[in-house]
């Protein structure tokens, strides 16, 4: 008797609800920012309650069915691949709720044109998490594919907007403050481009079996 | 037990059972067989499932000098008692074996064999109830064209949906399963697998597996037994992923049996 459709669409359903609320954690967080507005940042705070715990509810979930299904091949890769799915999209919480915490730190801070930037960063890691998702939903390995190759874009406004930010620093020791929790909030849109990078390249390995995490550093070529 | 939703169909209640010879055979039994679930005991060989699930039709009585003490209740009789109508018991609580069983005659006439028996005569009604148990059982398309042919024309796993068909025939509110598949190849194994966890809604079921990961696959509630005591019984889901006792998850790890 091997694992049921409903089983699976189950729990692709709960990682589906999950996923939408870390996206709305990643926009609400930089809006908090920009807005400067408490509220916003605190809903953020409260919302990563109900992400943590749909992260141990799906884990549960699929130890049940590893347990009592005893998934093989396209099934096991499955559920394994919404194991792991399910920590990035935890961790990608919690940097939205880091984010989420120095835009409180900086509400009487006036806007500065970095802003903008991080705006834009947060505008590419929302959408490469939004792809990763739907990549994992609809099986589609180039839609992952597309995802692992916009993290280098993210990869660098940050290291430009972290330059830009050491400038300011340099030029007037009254901007560190401010600077410094901004170049956090940036690695952490950063760090959230490198899980949906990795929930991506969960999604190849589910499709075809092929996991290609640090395979440049095994081969010295890129997958 | 997140899974106790459900009445008890049978309470098994401080069973002791020996064998002619004064073999101790099950020790001190105490657990509830619930309804519209689906229930399975595991076990090493020789740990007494097989046993215990024979007591619930009075199966022991067919070998003379074996004894029960303590009670089953089903329906709020205890069907270990003397006044007992065993024959009728046997209709309530059907039994499934290791090995298909159909008799040497026609498919129409294996399901028809207990309904004959149980009175009814009339062609029409007949051919109404075979049809109904051959589907619930899920061999309907498989024999349709073919019902007075001989049951030994069906493959293993159709024997074995045919017996099961026959036992639904006379509307039993439990059926046992002892090792209902372990004649069977993988595809068959699957189609009983799935008709019990779809006869549930309509009767209780009890199987006894030497296969563990068919008890995780199927059954809602399982009970681990060994060297005739039940060690420890519950939820399916957590024998299977946090059993409380280690004799329990030793087995299950496959260290012993």
């Amino acid at each position: 008797m091997p694992i049921r459709d409903d089983e699976l669409k189950h729990l692709k359903e709960m990682i589906l609800k999950m996923a939408s609320l870390v996206e709305s954690s990643i926009r609400d967080s930089v809006r908090a920012l920009v807005t400067q507005e408490s509220s916003i940042a605190n809903g953020v705070i409260t919302a990563d309650l109900a992400i943590n715990a749909y992260d141990v509810q799906i884990d549960e979930e699929c130890i049940r069915l590893i347990a009592r299904r005893q998934p093989v091949g396209k099934d096991l890769r499955f559920i394994t691949t919404g194991m792991k799915i399910t920590t990035d999209l935890e961790r990608i919480a919690d940097h939205a709720v880091n984010i989420a915490g120095r835009a409180r730190k900086l509400i009487d801070s006036n806007p500065t044109k970095t802003y903008a930037d991080i705006s834009r960063m947060r505008e590419i890691v929302q959408r490469m998490v939004k792809d990763a998702i739907d990549s994992f939903v609809k099986e589609d390995k180039a839609l992952a594919n597309d995802v692992i190759k916009r993290d280098v874009e993210v990869d660098d406004l940050n290291s430009s907007v972290v330059n830009e930010l050491m400038l300011v620093m340099t030029q007037n020791p009254v901007n560190i403050v401010q600077a410094s929790q901004l170049i956090y909030i940036s690695r952490d849109i950063e760090r959230i481009g490198d899980h949906a990078t990795n929930i991506a390249e969960m999604v190849i390995y589910m499709v075809d079996g092929r996991i290609i995490r640090h395979m440049a550093d095994i081969t010295g070529h890129q997958p | 037990m997140s899974n106790v939703l459900n009445g008890a169909a049978l309470e098994v209640k401080d069973l002791n059972f020996y064998y002619a010879g004064a073999v101790h055979a099950l020790k001190n039994i105490n657990v509830p067989v619930h309804q519209n679930a689906v229930t399975a005991l595991i076990g090493p060989s020789g740990c007494g499932k097989t046993t215990l699930l024979r007591c619930f039709n009075r199966m022991h009585d067919l070998y003379p000098g074996s004894r029960y003490e303590g009670e089953i209740i089903f329906n709020d009789v205890n069907i270990l008692g003397e006044d007992i109508d065993v024959i009728d018991l046997r209709s309530r609580i059907g039994m499934v074996f290791q090995k298909p069983t159909p008799f040497p005659m026609s498919i129409f006439d294996n399901i028809a064999y207990g309904l004959r028996l149980r009175g009814i005569k009339k062609k029409s009604e007949l051919q109404d109830h075979v049809e109904t148990a051959i589907r619930q059982a899920a061999l309907w398309d498989e024999v349709k064209h073919k019902l007075y042919e001989s049951a030994y024309t069906l493959s293993g796993g159709q024997q074995q949906r045919l017996v099961i068909a026959r036992a639904l025939a006379v509307k039993p509110e439990v059926l046992l399963f002892d090792e209902p598949t372990s004649a069977l190849d993988p595809i068959s194994t699957s189609k009983i697998e799935e008709l019990a966890v779809k006869l549930k809604q309509t009767v209780t079921i009890l199987v006894v597996t030497h296969n563990m990961q068919q008890a995780a696959r199927m059954s809602d509630f399982t009970g681990f037994m060994m060297l005739g005591e039940l060690i420890e019984f519950d939820d399916t889901d957590v024998i299977f992923t946090n059993p409380s006792n280690k004799l329990t998850e030793d087995y299950i790890s496959g260290r012993f049996g």
